[in-house]
C-alpha cells in the first residue's frame, strides 16, 4: 500500500524543538515563511538574518544559511550579505522592538533604498524577550512593565504605525498587514509572503510583510483570549490590508 | 618596479584598498576622511566593485558585518565620532570572526571635538572600545607609503586570522601628499575562499550560522578561551615596529603614527646639538611590542613619549618598561600637533634633569 504524505514540516525548518511560549504566533509564522522558502525553492541561496528578541534562535530553527543581528541592524546586515553576494535571498525576520524602534533607521533606509531583501515583521505591541516591557507599537492604555499605568499618549506618544509610514517610500514593492489567528489568515498571510520574496528575486524591490502577532506570556492572557486580543484590539489599531504591490500576478 | 606617484593620504589608502582586492565599500562622510568615501564613490563602479552610503555609521558597520559573513574582502573608513558609533558591531565582527579592515582618521576628541589631527582614540582602538574581550588588530602608519602597504597588509591579516583590523591613523596623513608606489592589483577571485565558514550557496551543504551569540555560558567561555588563543598566535607573530637612529642613542623617544615622523626631524636637529637620541615607534599598537620596547629601552637615561592625546600609549610604554624613573610623557591635545622646537625644549628640560615637564 503506497503511502502520501499529508504534512509534515517543511524542509527549510530544522528539528530543533522551536522555544517560543504556547499560543505565540512566531511558531506559525516560522512555519509558512519555511512552505514559502520550500514552494519557491530557494533554500541554498537563501540567507535569514535573526534579530534580537524572541526570534533571535531563528537562525536554529531554518534550515537555510543565518546570521544573527545586532538588535535593530538586521536590514543592514541583510543589505551587507546582498550587495556582497546579489545571487542570494535574503529576509530579515525582526520584532517590532526590533525593527520599530532601535531599528527604526535601518529599515526605513533599506526600504527607500529598495534593497532587494525581504522582511518578516513581527508585531505583537510589546518586548516580548526581555519581559513585556513596552513597544512603540504598544496601544494606547495598554499596560505593559514599564507603563505600568497605561500607554499614555503625553507621556509615550502614539501606537507607531510603520507599514502606513514605509508606504510612502518608492523602494517598496511589496508591503500588507496580516494576520495569522485563523486558518484563512494563514493562508493569507503565506501569500503576502510569498509575494514578498517574489518582489526580491524578480528584483522589483524591497518586500514586507507586517504579522500582528500575541504575546500571551507578556499580554498575561491565555492564548484563546490572545486571539480575541488580536482580533479586537489590535486589528483596530493596525487594520490588516494590502498597501503595496508592484509584484503583481505571480508566476 | 612600478613609478612613484603624488597623492593625497585618504585616497592612496582607497587605491590601496581596491588593488588589495576589495570591491566593497559602505560608509558615512566624516571630516577628515571623506576624501576617502568620495575616492571609493568614484573609484569602485569602475572594477565593478559596489559602493554605498549608508545612513549612519551604526549601519556601515552592520552592512560590513554582514558582507563580511560571505567572505567578501570588505571594508569602511570613518573618523572618530563615527568609530564609536561602530563599537557594537565591531564586537559582533569580532565574536564572529570575521575578517574586515577599517580606517580610524582619528580627528581632536571628546564629543565632536574639532577636525583636527590627533591620537587621542588609542584606548578605544587598542583596549576594545565595544563590549567583551576582543581585540582588533591596531597598524598605525607613519607616512603615506606605509598607509598603502599597511592597508594591504591589514586585509591579509585579517583574512589569515578571521579577525577586524584598523589602520589607526588621522587628518594630518589623510589630508598630506607624499609620492608612494601603489601594489601590484591582486583580483578578487585570486583572494582567499574562505570556503570552510564563508556563506556561499548552500547546495549540498549543511546550513551554517555566523553570530556572536551563545546562551551557553561554558560555551561562550569556551569561545572566548579560543579567541584568546588566537590574540596570543598574533601577539607572538604579528608584532611591527621601527627603531630610526638608535645605535648610539643615550636617550630615545617613543611615538606612533603622525607623531613618529615628526619625531625623526626632532632627532635631526637634537643630533645637531650632540644629544644622542633615537627612536622607537610602534606599529602594530595592538599587539603592542612589549618586548621589543623593554630591550630597546635598556641603557637609555630617559625614554620620552610624545602623543597627540593627554597620555594614552604612554599606559603601554609603562608596562613595557615597568622602570618608570626613566619615562616621561609629552603630549598636546585637541588637535594640536607639537612643534619640533617644543619637543626640543621639552627634551632638553628632562634630559637636563626637569622632571616637571
Ligand atoms: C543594543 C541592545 N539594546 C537592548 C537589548 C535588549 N533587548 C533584547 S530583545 C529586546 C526587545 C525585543 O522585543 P521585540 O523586538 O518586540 O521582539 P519580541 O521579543 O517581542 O519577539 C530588547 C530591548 C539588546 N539586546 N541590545
Ligand atoms: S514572550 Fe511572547 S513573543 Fe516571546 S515567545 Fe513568549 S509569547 Fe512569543
Amino acid at each position: 500500500m503506497s503511502k502520501t504524505i499529508l504534512f509534515k514540516r517543511p524542509d527549510a525548518l530544522t528539528d530543533r524543538e522551536l522555544t517560543y511560549c504556547p499560543g505565540c504566533h512566531h511558531g506559525i509564522v516560522h512555519r509558512i515563511v519555511a512552505e514559502v522558502i520550500d514552494e519557491l525553492g530557494i533554500r541554498d541561496e537563501t540567507v535569514n538574518i535573526a534579530p534580537v528578541g524572541c526570534s533571535v534562535f531563528a537562525n536554529d530553527f531554518f534550515d537555510t544559511h543565518g546570521i544573527g543581528a545586532a538588535h535593530g541592524r538586521a536590514p543592514a546586515v541583510a543589505t551587507g550579505v546582498k550587495r556582497a553576494r546579489p545571487d542570494s535571498i535574503v529576509f530579515t525576520y525582526q520584532g517590532d522592538g526590533d525593527l520599530a524602534a532601535i531599528g527604526t533607521a535601518e529599515i526605513v533606509h533599506a526600504a527607500n533604498r529598495g534593497e532587494r531583501i525581504t522582511t518578516i515583521f513581527i508585531n505583537n505591541a510589546i518586548y516580548g524577550m526581555t519581559g513585556g516591557q513596552m513597544a512603540p507599537t504598544s496601544l494606547l492604555g495598554m499596560k505593559t512593565t514599564t507603563s505600568p499605568y497605561g500607554r499614555d499618549a503625553r507621556r509615550e506618544g502614539y501606537p507607531l504605525h510603520v507599514s502606513e509610514l514605509l508606504k510612502e517610500t518608492a523602494g517598496i514593492a511589496y508591503l500588507e498587514r496580516v494576520a495569522v489567528s485563523s486558518p484563512q489568515e494563514v493562508i493569507k498571510a503565506k501569500k503576502a509572503i510569498k509575494k514578498a520574496f517574489l518582489a526580491q528575486i524578480n528584483d522589483i524591490g524591497f518586500g514586507m510583510v507586517e504579522v500582528l502577532s500575541t504575546c500571551p506570556t507578556n499580554w498575561g492572557l491565555d492564548p484563546v483570549e490572545s486571539i480575541s486580543y488580536l482580533n479586537d484590539k489590535l486589528k483596530k489599531e493596525y487594520p490588516l490590508g494590502l498597501f503595496v504591490d508592484k509584484v503583481g500576478d505571480m508566476k | 618596479m612600478a613609478e612613484k606617484v603624488m597623492v593625497k593620504g585618504n585616497e592612496a589608502m582607497g587605491e590601496a584598498a581596491v588593488r588589495s582586492g576589495c570591491r566593497l565599500y559602505f560608509g558615512y562622510p566624516i571630516t577628515p576622511q571623506s576624501e576617502f568615501t568620495e575616492y571609493m564613490a568614484r573609484r569602485l563602479p569602475e572594477v565593478n566593485g559596489t559602493f554605498l552610503q549608508s545612513e549612519s555609521e551604526v549601519s556601515a558597520v552592520n552592512m560590513i558585518y554582514g558582507a563580511a559573513a560571505t567572505g567578501t574582502r570588505v571594508m569602511t573608513s570613518t573618523s572618530s565620532p563615527g568609530f564609536s558609533l561602530m563599537q557594537e558591531g565591531v564586537s559582533y565582527i569580532a565574536g564572529a570572526e570575521l575578517p574586515c579592515v577599517f580606517v580610524n582618521v582619528v580627528r581632536g576628541g571628546p564629543g565632536l571635538g574639532d577636525i583636527q589631527p590627533a591620537q587621542s582614540d588609542y584606548f578605544q582602538a587598542t583596549k576594545g572600545g565595544g563590549h567583551g574581550d576582543y581585540h582588533m588588530i591596531v597598524l598605525a602608519p607613519g607616512t603615506i607609503q606605509e598607509s598603502v602597504d599597511l592597508i594591504k597588509k591589514g586585509f591579509d591579516l585579517a583574512d589569515k586570522y578571521r579577525n577586524p583590523v584598523m589602520i589607526l591613523t588621522d587628518g594630518m596623513l589623510g589630508q598630506m601628499m607624499e609620492p608612494v608606489e601603489f601594489p601590484e592589483f591582486v583580483e578578487p577571485d585570486d583572494l582567499p575562499t574562505h570556503s570552510d565558514w564563508a556563506l556561499k550557496n548552500a547546495e549540498g551543504e549543511n546550513a551554517r550560522i555566523v553570530r556572536a551569540f551563545n546562551i551557553d555560558p561554558v560555551e561562550l567561555e569556551e569561545l572566548n578561551i579560543a579567541y584568546q588563543k588566537k590574540y596570543r598566535k598574533i601577539t607572538e607573530n604579528e608584532i611591527i615596529y621601527k627603531e630610526y637612529f638608535m645605535d648610539d642613542a643615550e636617550y630615545m623617544f617613543v611615538g606612533y603614527g603622525t607623531m613618529g615622523r615628526i619625531l625623526i626631524s626632532v632627532i635631526k636637529e637634537a643630533r645637531e646639538q650632540g644629544i644622542k637620541i633615537g627612536l622607537f615607534r610602534p606599529i602594530s599598537l595592538w599587539p603592542f611590542p612589549y618586548k621589543e620596547l623593554k630591550k630597546a629601552s635598556e641603557g637609555k637615561k630617559a625614554i620620552i613619549d610624545i602623543e597627540m592625546s593627554e597620555g594614552q600609549m604612554i599606559e603601554d610604554v609603562k608596562l613595557a618598561i615597568e622602570d618608570s624613573s626613566r619615562i616621561h610623557f609629552y603630549g598636546r591635545s585637541g588637535g594640536i600637533i607639537p612643534e619640533p622646537n617644543e619637543i626640543l625644549d621639552v627634551m632638553n628640560k628632562i634630559i637636563g634633569g626637569d622632571n616637571n615637564v
